[in-house]
Parts: C-alpha cells; sequence; structure tokens
C-alpha cells in the first residue's frame, strides 16, 4: 500500500513538474517575441528622444521647409529640403529604371515563360537583390559613372545617375518577384475568357492579368521605392556629398542616408547640435519608410480578399 | 486605341495580322527586359572579378590594412566577419526560432499576436542605417560597449531577427499537423511534441532562412560605420570587446581611397566577400533540395 502511494506521489510530482516546464518555457518563447517590439519601441524611443533635444534648438518648421543644409559651416542652416530632394531624386531615377523593366520581367516570366525558364531565371535575378550594397557602390563609381561619361562628358565624378542606375538595379528582383507572384495568382480563367472572346496574348496579358494583379503590383512598386528611399552605402560612395536642390541627374546630390553615414565618419562629438541632425533625419527617413511599408501592406490585404 | 479589338462603324474588323505584331513586338520588349536583369548581373560579376583578380595573392588573406597597397591585405576584416557571423548566429538563431514557436504553436489569436506579426512584418523593412543609429545609441552609448564585436554583433542580429523569424514561422507552419496530433495522442506535452516532433522536421527549412538572413548580415556595412567600425585595425580580434572590422567595411574604406591600387584591392575584397556570399546561398539552396527529396 505504501510503495502505491510512495508512487504515486512521485508521478504527481513529475506532473507537476511539467506543468511548471511547460510554463516556463511558453514564458521563454513569448520573451523571444518580445524582443521584436523591443527593437521598435527602442527605434522609436532613441530617434524620438534624440530628435526632441535637436527640435529643442531648431524648429521643426524650419527644418522641414528649410531649402539650405549646412549643419557643419558657419552660420549653421538646418533646412533638410535639400537631403529630402536627393532622397526623392534617387528613388524616381532608380524607379525610372527598376518599374519597367522589372513588370515587363515579371510579365515575360509569368504569361510567356515556360515553367522550366521561370524556375531558372527568378532565382538568378533574386541573386541581384542579395549582393551586398557596397558592391553596388563599386559598380558605380568604377564602371556606370565612366559609361556616363562617356556619353555624357558634364557628368560628375559623384553623380545621382549613376546610383539612381545601381539602386534600380538592385531593386529590380523586388519589383519582378513580387509583382511575377501577383500576376500569377490571378485566376486561369479569367485568361482562358479573354481568348475565348478572341483576344490576342497581348491584350489579355495587358488589359485582363495586369489590372487583375494590379493592387499586388502596386504593392511591388511602393515595397521597391522604400527600399531605396532606405539605400545607403550604393548612393554614398556613387552619388556624393553635396545637399542641393537640384533635378540634374548628372550632378552629386546628397540623400538622408548619405548625410547620416558622413556624420557618423567624421569627427562631430557626440550630443553636439550637428551631431543630433542624424536622428532627425533618421526619424524622418523612418517615418517615410513605415510609411509606405504600411501602405503596401493595406494594399496586399486588399488585394488578397479578392481572390481567396 | 487605334487597335482596339471593338467593333467599330458597326462592323468588327478583326485585324488579326496587325494585333498579332503588336503582340510579337510586346513580347520581345518583355524578353529584352528579362536579358537586361540577367544581363546586369554578369556585367557586375564580371566586371568586378576583372578588376580584382590581381589583388587575390597569397598575402592579400594573410596582411593586415596597410597604406600601402602592395602590403595590404583583408586578415582582419575576414576575421572580423567570421566572428560578427558566428555571434550573429548564436544570437539570432535561437531568439528567431523562439519567436516563430511562439507565434505559431502558442500565440492566441488577439490583438497582442497580431501586433507581434505586424510588428515583425514592419521590422523586417526598416532601413538598414536606422538600426545602426539603435546600436550607435543603445549597445555603443547607454550599455557602453564601445565600438565592440559585440555591439556590432547585438546591431546586426536585430537586423537579421525579422528575417529569422519569417522564414522560420514558415517553416513551422509546413509542418503536417498529423504529426502533432500524434504526439499529443500518446500523452506528449506541448513542449515536448515541439522538441521532438516539429522542430525536427522544420529544421532544414529553418536553418535555409538563418543562412540566407547571416549572409544578408555579414554583406552589411551602412549599421556598421554608424556604430564605429571603420577604423584602422592591426590585429586579430581575440575578446568581444574588441574593436573590429569587417570585409565590406574594408572595401568601403579601399573605394574611397583615391589611388588606383585601393581599388584592385577593393575588387579583390569584392570577389572574396561574393565568394563567401556564394558559398553560403548554395548550402543553403541544397539543404532546401536535401530536405525536399526527403519529404
Amino acid at each position: 500500500m505504501t510503495t502505491e502511494t510512495a508512487a504515486r506521489a512521485r508521478t504527481l510530482r513529475a506532473r507537476r513538474r511539467l506543468v511548471i516546464q511547460e510554463r516556463v518555457i511558453a514564458a521563454l518563447l513569448l520573451a523571444c517575441g518580445v524582443v521584436s517590439v523591443l527593437t521598435t519601441v527602442g527605434i522609436v524611443v532613441v530617434l524620438v528622444s534624440q530628435a526632441a533635444g535637436f527640435f529643442g534648438e531648431v524648429s521643426p518648421i524650419e527644418f522641414l521647409t528649410g531649402t539650405r543644409w549646412s549643419p557643419g559651416l558657419v552660420p549653421q542652416s538646418f533646412g533638410i529640403l535639400p537631403l529630402v530632394n536627393g532622397t526623392l531624386l534617387i528613388a524616381a531615377g532608380s524607379s525610372i529604371v527598376a518599374i519597367p523593366v522589372g513588370l515587363a520581367t515579371a510579365i515575360y516570366l509569368s504569361e510567356y515563360a515556360s515553367t522550366r525558364t521561370r524556375r531558372i531565371i527568378k532565382p538568378i535575378l533574386e541573386i541581384l537583390a542579395g549582393i551586398p550594397t557596397v558592391v553596388y557602390g563599386y559598380f558605380g563609381i568604377m564602371f556606370v559613372t565612366p559609361l556616363l561619361r562617356s556619353v555624357f562628358p558634364q557628368t560628375q565624378i559623384f553623380n545621382a545617375a549613376s546610383a539612381s542606375i545601381v539602386v534600380g538595379i538592385m531593386i529590380l528582383p523586388m519589383v519582378s518577384s513580387l509583382s511575377e507572384d501577383a500576376l500569377s495568382a490571378v485566376p486561369r480563367a479569367l485568361r482562358e475568357a479573354a481568348y475565348g472572346l478572341g483576344a490576342t496574348k497581348f491584350e489579355v496579358s495587358t488589359r485582363v492579368v495586369v489590372p487583375a494583379a494590379l493592387s499586388g503590383i502596386a504593392a511591388s512598386f511602393i515595397l521597391a521605392i522604400s527600399r531605396a528611399v532606405g539605400e545607403t552605402m550604393a548612393v554614398t560612395i556613387a552619388a556624393g556629398m553635396q545637399p542641393k536642390m537640384s533635378v540634374d541627374l548628372l550632378a552629386s546630390i546628397q540623400t538622408m542616408t548619405a548625410y547620416i553615414v558622413q556624420v557618423s565618419l567624421g569627427d562631430t562629438p557626440y550630443g553636439s547640435l550637428e551631431y543630433q541632425t542624424i536622428f532627425a533625419v533618421g526619424l524622418l527617413l523612418f517615418l517615410i519608410t513605415l510609411a509606405m511599408n504600411l501602405l503596401s501592406q493595406r494594399i496586399t490585404r486588399r488585394f488578397r480578399e479578392v481572390y481567396e | 486605341m487605334s487597335d482596339s479589338i471593338a467593333p467599330r462603324g458597326g462592323r468588327f474588323e478583326p485585324r488579326l495580322a496587325r494585333r498579332q505584331r503588336t503582340g510579337e513586338i510586346f513580347r520581345l520588349l518583355c524578353l529584352g527586359a528579362v536579358v537586361f536583369g540577367v544581363l546586369s548581373l554578369v556585367v557586375l560579376l564580371v566586371d568586378v572579378s576583372a578588376d580584382g583578380f590581381d589583388a587575390l595573392q597569397p598575402h592579400f588573406f594573410t596582411n593586415y590594412a596597410s597604406r600601402l597597397p602592395e602590403r595590404a591585405g583583408i586578415r582582419a576584416a575576414i576575421l572580423g566577419s567570421l566572428w560578427v557571423m558566428v555571434l550573429v548566429g548564436a544570437i539570432a538563431f535561437p531568439l528567431g526560432v523562439g519567436a516563430a514557436v511562439y507565434l505559431e504553436e502558442y500565440a492566441p489569436h488577439n490583438w497582442f499576436t497580431r501586433l507581434l506579426q505586424t510588428n515583425i512584418a514592419n521590422l523586417a523593412g526598416v532601413p538598414s542605417i536606422v538600426y545602426g543609429i539603435l546600436g550607435l545609441a543603445v549597445f555603443v552609448r547607454f550599455f557602453a560597449m564601445g565600438r565592440s564585436v559585440i555591439a556590432g554583433a547585438l546591431t546586426l542580429a536585430l537586423l537579421s531577427l525579422p528575417v529569422v523569424i519569417i522564414a522560420a514561422q514558415e517553416a513551422v507552419k509546413a509542418v503536417p499537423n498529423s504529426l502533432r496530433e500524434a504526439s499529443y495522442g500518446l500523452g506528449a506535452t506541448r513542449w515536448q511534441t515541439i522538441r521532438h516532433h516539429v522542430l525536427p522536421v522544420a529544421m532544414p527549412g529553418i536553418l535555409t532562412g538563418t543562412i540566407l538572413a547571416l549572409s544578408r548580415a555579414i554583406g552589411e556595412t551602412a549599421p556598421l560605420i554608424m556604430i564605429g567600425a571603420l577604423t584602422f585595425i592591426a590585429s586579430d580580434p581575440s575578446g568581444l570587446l574588441d574593436q573590429f572590422t569587417v570585409l565590406p567595411i574594408q572595401i568601403y574604406n579601399w573605394v574611397t581611397l583615391p589611388r588606383e591600387e585601393f581599388q584592385t584591392l577593393a575588387a579583390g575584397g569584392i570577389v572574396v566577400l561574393l565568394a563567401a556570399l556564394l558559398l553560403m546561398n548554395a548550402t543553403a539552396i541544397l539543404l532546401r533540395n536535401k530536405y525536399r527529396k526527403e519529404l
């Protein structure tokens, strides 16, 4: 009898230990998930608290509307528009490369290519997205810029055009792969119906499939542009360090990201007003890319509602 | 809309030849786009390899950086990159898998889970330089780690985490439910089921995703420049708090120097970096294919 009670007690104890172990493990796993929330909180707290110090000295209106950016010169001037202008110029320039080429690639892979071709080409193009950005910077300044200068001799050594081209190549697979996914998700019945009405393949592709996948395609464009906005090394190396309000693609400009790199490379003392600019610029950069990513997610969600 | 197929003047004119011609031109344009993409990759790889081939001497791998291009090498950069890669893997892998298992196996369907999921998706889209700002303020300054290997590794681990989580979630999601049911049926607890049945089956997928995330991390330059890793290093890192440099930063450093010999060294560094990435990606693909065959 006593051995039986003892055995039962042992089983109970073991079971209780298991229950506790299960709870501890669940809590640990939850903690792993919370790290990602803490990362976001950390980013927001760092950017906002440090930028608050900056905005105590410089009015946000001057920051957002000023057209001269010269924190390192006397008199200092903190108008961020030249940096925004540089960033938008690169975003627009790279879009001119990546959007038409990426969409045409997606249409070819989804509508014309055989399964075999698609299975080979898609990963090859995705290699482009995996190449480190510092390599694109090197390629821009050592290959694209000399090429541009042979066509347009007035091109400066550092110029927005070569940075735009290499960033465009870098984000190309984002447009082509995500758009291809959207095009392939269009139900076959839609294509068959259009063929049944006598449409050619071109008409089916451009007037039925592309419009049906438009939200997915738009989401891929926005994601790609957001990536171009946040791109740092290629533009730092190839586009130069001259903040200015100009849309001349053949001249040197400076993006928000390149400015942040420039400050952290220099000998600006930590805590000075000039150093704090990187948090203000970083905050604006974070908000712009966040807004674009949220927009892209919203568009994708609507797209899913239509087809699932 | 000159090639409209709508009836005009009450009569339908197919004009098929013309429409087919338009279609053929369009097909060729699209094919041209594919060729452009592939050609860009080929030109980039060939151009860099041709530039960097001369730099690939034995001493290039064994020497430290130097002001004299003929004596400069990537020893410190390679060792630094290895340190960072191992540390990032050691930090991001358990955290990422833990978070993925929580989200797939434990999380209730409520606002907090949705918040976690949205948060992870958005973190994946945050520019890498913003992680650099975070690392600078939190690890280098607040926790006073200085410009050390561990500060760099923690920064890059946070950057890689969303990618690892998303890949691990996909892998855990792909494990058939019948496996879990069978394990529960035999009286196993939730964690026993996950540990002995779900994770082993999901592991190849998780490893593939982790390797890809690591290959992205060792190519990162901007966040490490932010935390101050662009310094002249002429010693091997020997501890977590040592200063360090990595391959992409050494490449950037050489790219910015005016003498042409340094550009050759930069290209040589790029060749080594790309070869390492290729090796990692090939491993990931092999792992995935092996796993596919076994299923």
